[in-house]
């Protein structure tokens, strides 16, 4: 789960991290009207979506008077921002930040992952702020320094102090940036965050270290245990297709593809896309019904499948090991008529009960396609398809 | 013997009288599965399902001398219940949950370095369908019946594509020595290498395939112990083609985040160490038979 910058500096200020005075506006008045609490002569307005890159994007505005923040504000609020992380369809900004503008000597690249291959807490930093970690990794490797934290006793002292001092940071700085650092490590391990990244990390002109962004996404396996971090979710940052399918318990994904999946299993969905595509087609989505799965839960599914507007046909590919085929051909059968579909149908059954399931299907009478490989079935949704697009072509 | 386990196995059932517990644990018995007890705190010194139920693994393993764990443990408790094994002496446990948190696993994984290696227990999984040597012993919840007993290995992330995998080589009459899931999650207990060792050095295994997914180091390190180690052929499947970069693909493990990750670079890396790809997901079957050939 990611959540906001403002949120993100909320979490890091209560662990002992600096970050710049602002606050919160919906409107461009109440945008001029933070201003006016805030000290200083320029004033940073930032448009609040769940992405990096907002700058080049034009969700970050410095401004030097309350004309320049209510056009700002104005321009910001209302508008799909797209960033190269977004996607084209880009993300809806209702929400602004405004702070006071910071005056920067140095910027630090500073963030903390979980390391697949240590498989403990790896610290990153370089002295290259303000670029993307790729960039920087890119052009200026030899700067980037690592660190590995023992979960036993977590992040020390000494840790914290070699970070500092590889930075280059002058000796009066090395205490406070101790402190920023351990602050960090401690609020990952005390939220469950799974990423923790501050670019930049600036040390200012007058000599203080602060975190002028921050990007945290946390674990969505330990939300359970830390429901101040669910609160802070925002649904209108989700793909609405996403939350729709999440919110009936639904591992969904979607895609910008016509040909709606229904699978079961993480790898033989993601083997499924992989077909079509090879087949000559787009998905639209990845589903896992999961093992056991209902009738109920296939109906569901189709639901979720068919709430994405487009959609133009379906694959329903089952190895059934704790399902059963006879179920999901149930589940299937009741979803052709119980929702009157008429895109075109590929079913896809094997394993448990499977003649059962075949048998059903065969004796519906439904209009329902059936194959008994991946790669058959593949090709024939996606032949199937494309056949409608010619006849709708033909009839136009 | 195939490897980790056989019909000798002493299995103990963590989380026994759970419904996912009660159900699988019937499952494995009925394929002839030596399952010697379960653990559920509080339950100690009741019966479930005609097995003994005792209230902590230690106590069961003085009592049955039990080697084997699955854990059917619920996520918010399994890295609890995976410790508790490692300290009981345990030699293998199978973990099936999915959704453990990562740091929990972090934790796990430095808590079972405590153990001299010699004494440390194996971990397989989490959240993977477990493993079974057809014909003996399985520990899990995949159907029994699409495994072939036979001379091929499965190491697989994915529950499913491993199904895939056994199905069509027992259509083409070829079995399995033992088949391992893996599992799905970003820090799991035993890696490809591990198995493949293991594999490389079973005398009942022939030939390995692999069922691997974007994500992670673990195809590319799996790759360089191929290149170095192996002597048996070994085939290998990466799922994950056409998975934009930087979505998670259902399994907590299946987002590429760093170079060597994507399934294109996977299967160049493997290829290159001379493993055979399997380029789709219907044709595990055809691959291995010309392997074994």
């Amino acid at each position: 789960m990611d959540i906001h910058e403002f949120q993100a500096k909320e979490l890091l200020k209560r662990f002992g991290v600096q970050v710049p005075r602002g606050g919160i506006a919906y409107s461009p008045e109440q945008a001029v009207y933070r201003a006016s609490e805030l000290s200083g002569d320029r004033w940073v307005v930032k448009a609040q979506i769940h992405s990096g890159a907002r700058g080049k994007a034009g969700g970050v505005k410095i401004c030097k008077n309350e004309t320049e923040i209510s056009e700002a504000a104005q321009w910001m609020l209302g508008r799909m921002l797209v960033t190269h992380q977004t996607g084209p369809q880009g993300k809806l900004v209702s929400r602004l930040y405004v702070e006071e503008a910071t005056s920067i000597a140095q910027e630090i690249y500073l963030a903390f992952v979980m390391d697949r291959k240590e498989e403990r807490v790896v610290v990153v930093a370089s002295g290259q702020g303000g670029m993307e970690i790729e960039e920087i990794s890119a052009q200026e490797p030899e700067s980037i320094i690592r660190s590995v934290v023992d979960p036993a006793v977590g992040m020390q002292a000494f840790q914290a102090r070699e970070i500092a001092f590889s930075l280059g940071l002058d000796a009066a700085l090395i205490p406070q940036a101790v402190k920023t650092i351990i602050g960090c490590y401690r609020m990952m391990e005390e939220t469950d965050a799974n990423m923790v990244e501050i670019n930049p990390l600036v040390v200012t002109t007058s000599g203080e270290i602060m975190a002028l962004d921050a990007k945290v996404s946390f674990d969505d396996n330990a939300l359970f245990r830390r429901p101040e971090i669910s609160e802070l979710r925002d649904k209108s940052q989700e793909d609405p297709r996403e939350t729709f399918a999440g919110d009936r318990g639904l591992n969904y994904i979607g895609l910008d593809g016509q040909i709606g999946c229904i699978v079961n299993g993480a790898g033989l969905a993601m083997a499924t896309l992989d077909m079509i595509k090879m087949a000559g087609g787009e998905p639209a989505n990845f589903l896992d019904v999961g093992g056991g799965a209902s009738p109920e839960r296939v109906l569901m599914s189709f639901n979720a499948v068919l709430n994405d507007r487009n959609v133009e046909a379906i694959l329903v590919n089952i190895f059934a090991g704790i399902n059963r085929c006879d179920w999901i051909a149930e589940g299937v059968i009741r979803a052709v008529r119980e929702l009157n579909l008429t895109l075109p149908l590929v079913v896809r059954l094997s394993g448990t009960n499977v003649e059962e399931g075949r048998k059903l299907i065969a004796e519906s009478g439904l209009p329902i396609l059936t194959a008994d490989t991946l790669a058959e079935a593949a090709d024939l949704v996606v032949r199937a398809w494309s056949d409608t697009k010619t006849t709708v072509k033909g009839a136009a | 013997m195939a490897i980790i386990i056989d019909k000798n196995s002493r299995v103990l059932v963590t989380g026994l009288t759970g419904r996912i517990g009660s159900f699988h644990t019937q499952d494995m018995i009925n394929h002839g599965t030596n399952v010697v007890g379960g653990v559920t705190p509080g339950k100690g010194g009741t019966k479930h399902n005609g097995l003994p139920v005792f209230n902590t693994v230690k106590g069961a393993v003085a009592e049955t001398g039990a080697d084997l764990v699955i854990c059917f443990v619920p996520p918010p408790f399994a890295a609890d219940s995976i410790m508790e094994a490692a300290d009981a002496g345990i030699t293998t446990c199978v973990c099936i949950a999915d959704g453990i948190p990562a740091s929990d696993m972090i934790k796990v994984k430095r808590y079972m370095r405590r153990y001299k290696a010699e004494k440390r227990m194996r971990l397989i999984g989490p959240n993977c369908a477990g493993i079974i040597t057809p014909g003996q012993a399985f520990a899990g919840l995949m159907p029994p019946h699409i495994y072939k007993p036979g001379r091929v290995g499965i190491i697989g992330r994915s529950g499913t594509l491993g199904y895939e995998a056994a199905s069509q080589m027992k259509e083409r009459g070829i079995g399995v020595s033992t088949s391992v899931g893996i599992g799905g999650d970003p820090i799991n207990g035993s890696s490809f290498r591990d198995i493949l060792e293991l594999f490389e050095n079973d005398p009942d295994t022939d030939a390995v395939v692999m069922v691997g997914e974007i994500g992670g180091p673990q195809e590319a390190e799996a790759a360089a112990y191929i290149r170095d180690h192996m002597t048996k052929p070994v085939a290998a499947y990466i799922a994950g083609l056409s998975a934009p970069k930087g979505r998670r693909m259902g399994h907590a493990g299946a987002i590429v985040s760093a170079f060597g990750e994507s399934a294109q670079e996977k299967v160049e890396i493997l290829s290159e160490a001379g493993v055979t790809i399997v380029p789709t997901p219907s044709s595990f079957g055809e691959v291995v038979e010309r392997m074994v050939a």
